[in-house]
């Protein structure tokens, strides 16, 4: 008994070891969304290149979408665009922008420089949307399924690996989840 | 003399109006302020992540005062206005978790290790009072060779065990 007794601090050492190991490598800046599971938040708000169009949370209706959260201001924005001119022409993914904080001026001008990967992209120069989704620094990329419902949420740049690992899988998942 | 004093109480002042943050929202009273100052400091900045959003500078922050004061002005309490917050941005931006199911090991981690503590010491009491009470008990043997020394038949135990 008194022998088993000497090995405790060992077994606690051991126990406290494991469960700091496991946090080693784990990016504390990356939160979970709070809104996963929970439908996209109700918004109604302009689109970015035909102010009289106005979209709402019904965007969202009917297929798989990633919606991207960017901005002119933000240099990993710029970073993350041309993967995303690639996923839009090559992998058949619906992406809808949500331009954060931004004048349309600059987001159209950064179209005509880099081209434009959106189907289509909602105009949120308060950022109400954005602080609806709880963003907190863009680019954040929203994974959402056919109801409507945010299923993921990726902060920062999405490139190849996020997408290969992360959001793809998790597309052909809903995907084919629904049909 | 005067001058030089004039000119010191000067830049002191001059330090005092700069260090006075400028406020830009509107109170009706003291004790409402008092109530934003301490919601402000209680709810975390998801983007600076170990800063209040009172403290922090992130646009972010500042839209999270902005809806703090909004809801506050609309009347919200204080959790409502809390609850909401940790809806869009989760669990997170609480600096006080919550009480609950998943949280309760983290509130009652310290309890537990006290009483276990505690537990501990009571054993350790106990065990050594048994044993005081029980005395180290002589076997007859050992009750009969205790009499034979004491009655001095025994010389040589005497000499060696006493």
């Amino acid at each position: 008994m008194k022998r088993i007794l000497l090995f405790l601090p060992l077994i606690a050492a051991v126990i406290l070891g494991v469960v700091l190991f496991a946090g080693i490598g784990k990016d504390p800046t990356r939160l979970d969304s709070a809104l996963i599971g929970k439908p996209v938040p109700s918004f109604s708000l302009p689109a970015l290149q035909n102010p009289e169009q106005v979209l709402d949370q019904e965007l969202f209706q009917g297929q798989v979408t990633l919606l991207n959260v960017w901005a002119t201001w933000c240099p990993s924005c710029r970073q993350e665009h041309p993967f995303l001119m690639w996923l839009s022409k090559t992998q058949g993914v619906r992406i809808v922008g949500l331009d954060y904080k931004d004048t349309r001026s600059d987001a159209l001008q950064w179209f005509k420089d880099l081209g434009n990967p959106y189907e289509v992209t909602i105009f949120d120069a308060e950022g109400k949307l954005g602080f609806d989704l709880g963003v907190y620094g863009a680019p954040e990329t929203f994974v959402i399924d056919r109801s409507g419902v945010v299923r993921y949420r990726h902060v920062g740049v999405v490139d190849e690996k996020v997408w290969k690992e992360e959001l793809s899988p998790l597309i052909e998942k809903l995907r084919s989840d629904n049909s | 003399m005067n001058r030089l004093l004039l000119m010191l109480l000067t830049i002191f002042y001059l330090g005092v109006v700069h260090a006075e943050v400028p406020d830009i929202y509107d109170f009706k009273d003291p004790k409402q302020e008092a109530r934003y100052q301490e919601l402000t400091a209680e709810l975390r900045c998801p983007k600076c992540q170990n800063q209040n959003i009172a403290d922090s500078d992130a646009p972010i922050a500042a839209d999270m005062r902005d809806e703090v004061y909004r809801m506050m002005k609309s009347g919200a309490g204080n959790e409502e206005i809390v609850d909401s917050l940790v809806a869009r941005f989760g669990e997170f931006v609480r600096f006080k978790p919550a009480f609950n199911a998943r949280t309760f090991l983290l509130w009652a981690t310290p309890a537990i290790a006290v009483l276990i503590g505690l537990l501990a010491v009571a054993a350790v009491i106990i065990r050594a009072r048994r044993r005081d009470r029980e005395g180290a008990p002589l076997s007859d043997e050992e009750r009969a060779r205790a009499a034979r020394i004491l009655s001095g038949q025994d010389g040589r135990d005497r000499r060696t065990d006493i």
